[in-house]
């Protein structure tokens, strides 16, 4: 009976919507906790987050760096590799954008382009620290992944209040030029280009991996690393390419946040966006629609947060609360499996 | 030049050093402990969190701070539980389980915070632990000023060394607990209850991390701020790692790191950057585990869920 059911394509997606409900259903038991409705709490959030066309834009604008981290982990995770990193990387690859977005005075038709390439790159690097770890001295790349991001936390928050230091009282650089800076496309929210260049990316991951000799590489890898090798495929390569394009999309969030959102590098900005990613990647199944969907899911939570706050007793860490569930549930496929095949039986 | 080492070897300095080590010390145990029998452990930031927030709480209803370690102890025990409870019952992976018990202890905390004290930055202040003076140590000279009087909390870590190293190496139950952490598999034919060992040492686990938060929140300070470890689960974290998983080791990094810690406050007075010694636990346990300083490996099935066959 399983296995049969295991060969629907919905299978994909089932487990993902049934880790989602439970995490609601326990999140409902805070809510009934604290003396308020579950349905209206929810409902509250639902139309605070896609209820108008404004709020629509307002959770795109939030979904889209986890749109970006999402990709990253879920890139890595098909080389067979757990980048926890994507927090440092977007880190790194912010600094490096907020670098050209100050440096540089040109036409905004390379400068932009450039900020982003630049992102790319500092994304990149960072995470080929913990590559060339793991491909050349195999050591594990979770915990040097770890402690890059805080590396890079405490290496930006230097550059930052020292000699990138924007002067005022705030622990902030100058504000970029103009000319390195995303459109907005949905005003007055606060949502630009970004989320196009999103899709476009989770597209060109989707033909990398599934398109290309070297996707099928970097999956057979992911996928069986001494297989792989025996074919002869170069399973050392193959983990360091796969960590600098992971990097690479972690450090396009970055990006995001820099060009598009803040303008500025403000020390600590990042609200456990990498962290998210691996939620993002996992709710996803890894694969770049998955991706998508998830991070509009997680973005529409964040944006629906603040009306708890407003119209109910209820803490907007209700959120924080169920995006940890999520990530148990998303974890725990076997569990998953034994519910549902319970329900099956009875 | 004179005043630096000066400052390096003021036994103010020292004093501070152990205080900043304690928090750390504890969770680094719980680290051990949970590794040792299997389990990768990245949560103890969420478990240090959880202790801070429960030592607070229960000391605010009660009044008694040693009940507070008591009530956190026990909510890092139902953390670690819960640690346990998907990485060895469903076989998550349990890197992705400590990251989702790092976020769910985060917004808990907060969320009880709001809830019950409608604030979102910090508790009201409450009875803290009281510093001891210690009769025989106060009266050395030199040893007086670093150790005569100190919080319960740093002399129970330094006991906690000690016992943990013990358990480890000495008795039964820690013989038991590293087999399981080496090869599940024949520990699990000569009888030894692989399940039951992984839940109890992450639970314990837990319990020790949360007792290096409450440190933080009814010692070291007297209230709950929010997400006031600031990381200091992942320092211990490199501690054991640092430590090579052994008690003593990772006692030397958390004095090492605590050291760090304490110096920091007067080298940025000098016009060195405080963020390069932040970095510091971090590089240095990235060197130890590239082998430069001796190889760093950890116990064999660490990570590994065990299914029995």
């Amino acid at each position: 009976m399983w296995t049969k059911l295991k060969s629907l394509p919905w299978y994909e997606v089932l487990l993902p919507l049934v880790a989602v409900v439970l995490a609601l259903l326990i999140g409902s038991g805070f809510i009934l906790y604290v003396g308020e409705n579950p349905l209206e709490a929810y409902r509250i959030l639902f139309t605070e987050s896609l209820g108008s066309m404004r709020n629509i834009a307002t959770t795109l604008q939030r979904a889209t760096p986890l749109m970006f981290t999402g990709l990253a982990v879920a890139f890595a995770f098909r080389v067979g590799l757990f980048n926890i990193g994507a927090e440092g990387q977007l880190y790194m690859g912010a600094f490096a954008a907020v670098w050209v977005g100050i440096t540089f005075d040109l036409p905004r038709f390379i400068h932009l382009p450039l900020a982003i390439l630049a992102a790319m790159v500092g994304g990149a690097l960072w995470a080929s620290i913990a590559g060339y770890l793991k491909a050349k001295l195999g050591v594990h790349e979770v915990i040097n992944s770890i402690m890059l991001n805080f590396i890079a936390l405490f290496l930006t928050d230097w550059l930052v209040t020292g000699p990138f230091h924007g002067g005022s009282w705030v622990p902030e650089t100058v504000r970029i030029k103009p000319s390195a800076t995303l459109t907005r496309i949905y005003l007055p929210t606060r949502l630009t280009t970004a989320i196009y260049l999103a899709v476009a990316v989770a597209a060109v991951v989707y033909v990398i991996l599934w398109r290309t000799k070297r996707g099928y590489e970097l999956r057979a890898v992911g996928l069986n690393p001494e297989a792989a090798e025996y074919a002869g495929i170069s399973v050392s390569r193959n983990l360091l390419i796969g960590m600098a394009i992971s990097g690479a999309l972690a450090g396009l969030a970055g990006a995001e946040q820099i060009l598009g959102l803040h303008n500025r590098f403000i020390v600590r900005f990042s609200s456990d966006l990498g962290f998210m990613g691996v939620a993002v990647a996992l709710l996803g199944k890894n694969h770049p629609v998955g991706v998508l969907l998830a991070a509009v899911l997680f973005g529409a939570l964040q944006s629906g947060s603040a009306a708890l706050d407003r119209l109910t007793s209820v803490p907007r860490e209700l959120i924080t609360i169920i995006q940890g569930l999520i990530i148990f549930f998303v974890a725990a496929e076997y569990l998953i499996r034994r519910l549902l095949r319970l329900k099956e039986d009875a | 030049m004179g005043d630096l080492l000066a400052m390096m070897f003021n036994t103010t300095v020292f004093a501070a050093a152990l205080r900043m080590a304690t928090p750390l010390i504890f969770a680094a145990l719980g680290g051990i402990i949970s590794e040792r029998s299997g389990v990768v452990n990245i949560a103890l930031e969420g478990m240090m969190l959880t202790g801070s927030f429960t030592a607070m709480f229960v000391t605010h209803l009660t009044g008694l701070p040693w009940v507070g370690a008591l009530g956190a102890m026990a909510a890092g025990a139902l953390m670690g539980l819960l640690h346990a409870l998907f990485c060895v019952r469903y076989r998550s992976n349990q890197v992705v389980t400590g990251t989702a018990i790092n976020i769910f202890a985060g917004g808990l905390t907060v969320f009880l915070l709001r809830h019950f004290f409608g604030s979102a930055g910090t508790s009201p202040q409450v009875t803290v632990i009281k510093d001891i003076t210690i009769p025989v140590l106060s009266q050395i000279p030199w040893v007086d000023k670093v150790l005569g009087r100190q919080n319960p909390l740093v002399y129970l870590a330094f006991v906690a060394v000690a016992v943990v190293h013990v358990v480890i190496y000495k008795t039964p139950w820690g013989l038991r607990l590293r087999a399981v952490g080496e090869h599940p598999q024949a520990a699990d034919t000569v009888g030894v209850n692989v399940y039951r060992m992984r839940y109890t040492a992450v639970a314990i686990s837990g319990a020790l991390a949360a007792l290096g938060g409450t440190y933080l929140s009814i010692a070291h300070l007297s209230r709950f701020s929010e997400g006031m470890t600031a990381g200091r689960g992942f320092i211990a974290l490199a501690a054991v790692i640092f430590g090579k998983w052994t008690p003593l080791g990772a006692l030397g990094a958390c004095l090492f790191f605590g050291y760090g810690d304490a110096l920091q406050m007067r080298l940025s007075d000098v016009g060195i950057p405080t963020q390069f010694l932040n970095m510091l636990p971090y590089v240095m346990t990235m060197v130890a585990l590239a082998g430069f300083i001796g190889k760093a490996v950890g116990p064999k099935a660490s990570g590994q869920p065990y299914i029995k066959g």
